[in-house]
C-alpha cells in the first residue's frame, strides 16, 4: 500500500476513529433506549397532531425503533467510510 | 447438491429474488386459493390441516434441498449469505413464538410497561452491530466458544463458553417446541404431546441435513410466511375501522378512545379506580428501576445469544455483516412496532364490546376460546352464553353486565383471536397459525444449531477428537442435532412450569456469561485470557446465583444472604410480609412451586431476578478488568491478532492461524 504513514499509526489513527464513531452511536442508543424514556409523564402530556399518540409512549412504541433502526443502516455507512480511509476496508 | 460447484452456486446467490418472489407469490396464492375453498364449504378443520402441512412440507423440501456434506457449508452456509437474506433470515431466527403469539398479550395486559420488552428486543442489535457482531465475523469462528478458545487461551475458556451457550438456549428451544405443541394443539386440536413431536420432526428435517445452510434458507421462506401472517389481519381490522391500511398510524385513535373509555367506565362503575390500569400510564407494573432493567438486560442479552452471532458468520464480508444487522433489526420492526397495534385494538374491542355488555348478550368469538379455557367470566370458563349466565348470577350482588374484575383473558388469544374480532374468515386464523408455526419453528431451528455446532464443533471436535475426519465430524454433529432435539422435546411435553420465565432468563444469563468477555477481548488489547476466565466465572456465576436462590431457595436467600421482599410498583409496599412466611413451615423449602409465598418475590434492591445480568455483568466487567491489570500483559502476538480482528481487509484470523 502506498502510504507514508506507518502500519502501527495507520491502525492507531483508524482505531481511534472507530471508537470514536463507537462512542457517538453508544450516546445516541443509551438516550432513545433509556433517557427519552425517564420523561415519559411530562412527554404524554403533548398529543402527537393527527395521529392522536401520547408523545411519551410514542417514542417507545415506535420512535426509539425507528432511531434504532436509522442508526444501523447509518453506522454500516459510516464505518465502512473509516475503513476505506486507511485502506483497511475490504474489497467490493 | 453437496458437490455443486462454485459457479453453479453463484447462481444460486443470484437467482434468489427470482425464487423467493416466486415463493412469496404463491404463497399469496395458496392463501387465495383456501379462502375460494372456504366459500365453496370446505371445513375449517381441513383448511387449518392443509395449512399447517403445506407450509412445512415447504421448509422439508427445502432443508433436503440445501442438504450439505462440506463443514464449512453445515456451519456457516459457506459464508456466502447476502446481507439482505441473512438479515430476514435473522428475523425468523430472533422472533420466537412467544414474540408473536405471546407479545401483543403482554402489552395488551401491561400497557406502557409492556413496551419495555419491545425495546429491549429491539435496541440490542444495535449493540450487536457496533460492538461484538462484525468483529466476530472478521475473526472467522464457527462458534462463539472459538473466539473464546482463540482469544483467552484454549479449551478452558471454550468450555465455559460452551456451558454458557448451553445454559441460555436449552430452556429457550424447549420453550419453543413447547410454543408448537400449543399452536399446534390450539389450531388442529391434536393432542399435546403428540402435535410437540410432530414439531419435532418438522424441525429436524429443516435443520438435520443441511446445518447452518438449511436453516438459512428455510428461515428466510419462514419469514416470509410469519410477517404475512402478523400483518394482515391487522391491516384488515384497521382498514375496517378507521379506513387507514396503516395499524401503526391509527391505532394512535384507538389508545385515545381507551383512554376516554377507561374515564367512562370509572364513571359507571364498570371498573374502580384499584383495579383499572391506565393503558399508557407508566410503572405501574414494573417499578422504574426494574423497566429499566428489563430494557437493559434483553438489549445486552440480544447482543451476547450466540444463536444470532452466529448468524452474522455467515455473511460474504465484514460489511456485510454490519449491513445485515441493520437489514435484521428493519425485519424485526415490522413486527415490533405493529404488537403494540393489535394490543390496542383487542382492547378497545374488549373495553366497548364486552365490559358493560349485558351477560346475555356477549359476541360468540368469545365462547370458542371460553371453551379452551383462555377467557372466563364471571370466575368461569366463557363456553356458552349460559354458562356465562351461570356463573354470575352466582356471585352476590352482580349488576347483569360485565365489570372489567369479571373478565379475565389468556395473553396468547390476543393475536390469535383479532382475525375473529374483525370478522374475517376462518382462512385468515389458519394463516395465522401457520406463521406462529413458522415463527416458533424458526427459532427453534436456529437454537437447536446453536447448541449441536457447540457440542459437536467445540467439545468433540476440538476437545475430544481433533483428528476426527470430516466426514466423522458431520455426522457427530447431526447425530447430537438429533439428542439435543429429542431431550428438548421430552422436556417440553412435561409442560414445565418455569419455562416462559426461562426464555427471559436466556437473556440475562447470556448477558452475564458472554458480555464482558467478548466485548474486551475485542476492545481491550490488555485483556488476559485469566481475567476473562474469571470473570466469566464471576459474572455468569452471580446471576445463576441470584436466579437459583429467589426462585429455587427463597428462604435460604432470605435467611443467609439478606434478600428482602420485591415492592409493589403501584404503592411501594412489600409484596410479601417476610416475617410472616419465614414463619411458615415450609419457608426454608428447596425448589418450592410458584405458589410458595416468597418464589420469585425476594431480591435485593427490589430488583426482579429476570434483570440478574444487571448484577452479573458489571462485576464481570470489574473482575476481567482487575485481573488483567494484575496479570502479564498478552503476548505481541495475541495484540496483532486482536489488531487484525479490527480491520475488515483480509483473510480472517483462524484462516492465517492455520495456514
Amino acid at each position: 500500500m502506498p502510504d507514508s504513514k506507518t502500519m502501527k499509526e495507520r491502525e492507531e489513527a483508524h482505531w481511534s476513529k472507530t471508537s470514536r464513531l463507537m462512542f457517538i452511536h453508544l450516546g445516541v442508543w443509551f438516550f432513545f433506549g433509556f433517557v427519552i424514556h425517564m420523561f415519559v409523564v411530562p412527554l404524554n402530556k403533548i398529543t402527537i397532531p393527527i395521529l392522536n399518540f401520547p408523545l411519551g409512549f410514542y417514542m417507545a412504541a415506535q420512535g426509539s425503533l425507528i432511531v434504532f433502526v436509522v442508526m444501523l443502516f447509518m453506522f454500516a455507512k459510516q464505518q465502512d467510510k473509516i475503513d476505506r480511509e486507511f485502506g483497511f476496508a475490504e474489497e467490493d | 447438491m453437496a458437490t455443486e460447484t462454485s459457479a453453479s452456486s453463484s447462481d444460486f446467490i443470484k437467482n434468489l429474488g427470482k425464487m423467493y418472489g416466486t415463493y412469496t407469490g404463491g404463497f399469496i396464492g395458496f392463501i387465495i386459493l383456501l379462502a375460494i375453498m372456504e366459500q365453496m364449504g370446505v371445513p375449517n378443520k381441513i383448511l387449518g390441516y392443509l395449512f399447517v402441512f403445506f407450509t412445512l412440507a415447504v421448509y422439508a423440501i427445502i432443508g433436503v434441498m440445501t442438504r450439505t456434506a462440506e463443514v464449512s457449508e453445515y456451519y456457516v452456509a459457506g459464508r456466502r449469505v447476502p446481507a439482505f437474506y441473512n438479515g430476514m433470515a435473522t428475523g425468523a431466527d430472533w422472533m420466537s413464538a412467544a414474540s408473536f403469539v405471546g407479545m401483543a398479550g403482554t402489552l395488551f395486559l401491561l400497557g406502557y410497561d409492556g413496551i419495555a420488552w419491545v425495546l429491549g428486543w429491539t435496541g440490542g442489535f444495535v449493540l450487536v452491530s457496533i460492538l461484538i457482531g462484525p468483529y466476530l465475523r472478521k475473526f472467522g469462528a464457527y462458534t462463539v466458544p472459538d473466539f473464546l478458545s482463540f482469544r483467552y487461551g484454549g479449551n478452558f475458556a471454550r468450555a465455559l463458553g460452551v456451558i454458557v451457550l448451553v445454559a441460555c438456549s436449552f430452556t429457550y428451544v424447549t420453550a419453543q417446541i413447547y410454543g408448537t405443541g400449543l399452536i399446534a394443539s390450539r389450531f388442529l386440536g391434536m393432542n399435546f404431546e403428540i402435535a410437540v413431536f410432530a414439531g419435532l420432526v418438522g424441525i429436524l428435517l429443516c435443520a438435520m441435513l443441511g446445518g447452518m445452510r438449511a436453516v438459512t434458507w428455510t428461515q428466510i421462506a419462514q419469514y416470509v410466511v410469519l410477517i404475512i401472517a402478523y400483518l394482515t389481519p391487522i391491516v384488515i381490522l384497521s382498514t375496517k375501522k378507521y379506513g387507514i391500511p396503516i395499524p401503526e398510524l391509527t391505532y394512535g385513535q384507538a389508545i385515545a378512545e381507551i383512554t376516554a373509555r377507561e374515564q367512562q367506565m370509572i364513571a359507571t362503575g364498570l371498573a374502580t379506580v384499584a383495579n383499572l390500569k391506565p393503558h399508557i400510564a407508566p410503572f405501574i407494573n414494573y417499578s422504574p428501576l426494574n423497566f429499566f432493567a428489563i430494557i437493559m438486560c434483553m438489549m445486552v442479552g440480544t447482543a451476547s445469544l450466540p444463536h444470532i452471532l452466529m448468524r452474522y458468520f455467515t455473511t460474504p464480508s465484514v460489511r456485510e455483516a454490519r449491513q445485515s444487522v441493520a437489514w435484521s433489526l428493519l425485519f424485526i420492526f415490522l413486527l415490533y412496532f405493529s404488537a403494540p397495534a393489535y394490543a390496542a385494538f383487542s382492547k378497545l374491542e374488549v373495553y366497548t364490546n364486552i365490559i358493560g355488555a349485558n351477560v346475555g348478550a356477549l359476541k360468540p368469538w368469545i365462547f370458542n376460546w371460553g371453551e379452551l379455557g383462555l377467557i372466563q367470566i364471571c370466575g368461569k370458563n366463557a363456553g356458552s352464553i349460559d354458562a356465562i349466565i351461570a356463573a354470575c348470577k352466582a356471585i352476590a350482588g352482580h349488576p347483569g353486565v360485565v365489570r372489567l374484575q369479571d373478565f379475565v383473558i389468556n395473553t396468547d388469544v390476543i393475536v390469535l383471536s383479532t382475525p375473529e374480532i374483525a370478522g374475517l374468515p376462518y382462512v385468515i386464523s389458519g394463516l395465522v397459525a401457520a406463521g406462529g408455526l413458522a415463527a416458533a419453528l424458526s427459532t427453534a431451528d436456529g437454537l437447536l444449531l446453536a447448541i449441536a455446532n457447540a457440542l459437536s464443533h467445540d467439545v468433540y471436535y476440538k476437545m475430544i477428537d481433533p483428528n476426527a475426519p470430516t466426514m466423522r465430524r458431520l455426522t457427530v454433529a447431526r447425530g447430537l442435532l438429533v439428542v439435543v432435539a429429542v431431550i428438548a422435546a421430552a422436556t417440553a411435553a412435561t409442560k414445565p412450569g418455569d419455562i416462559l420465565a426461562m426464555v427471559g432468563w436466556a437473556f440475562s444469563l447470556a448477558m452475564a456469561g458472554n458480555f464482558p468477555a467478548l466485548v474486551m477481548g475485542v476492545w481491550w488489547k490488555r485483556t488476559t485470557a485469566t481475567g476473562a476466565v474469571c470473570g466469566i466465572i464471576a459474572g455468569f456465576g452471580l446471576c445463576l446465583f441470584y436466579l437459583v436462590t429467589t426462585r429455587y431457595f427463597p428462604g435460604a436467600g432470605v435467611k443467609y444472604f439478606g434478600m428482602t421482599s420485591l415492592l409493589s410498583p403501584l404503592t411501594g409496599a412489600p409484596v410479601v410480609d417476610i416475617a410472616k412466611a419465614m414463619a411458615l413451615p415450609n419457608a426454608m423449602e428447596s425448589f418450592p412451586t410458584l405458589a410458595h409465598p416468597l418464589a420469585n418475590k425476594i431480591g435485593w434492591f427490589d430488583l426482579n431476578n429476570i434483570a440478574c445480568g444487571l448484577l452479573g455483568t458489571p462485576l464481570g466487567f470489574a473482575v476481567i478488568y482487575v485481573v488483567s491489570l494484575l496479570g502479564k500483559e498478552p503476548s505481541k502476538e495475541m495484540q496483532a491478532y486482536v489488531d487484525d480482528i479490527r480491520k475488515p481487509r483480509g483473510r480472517t484470523v483462524l484462516e492465517e492461524r492455520t495456514t
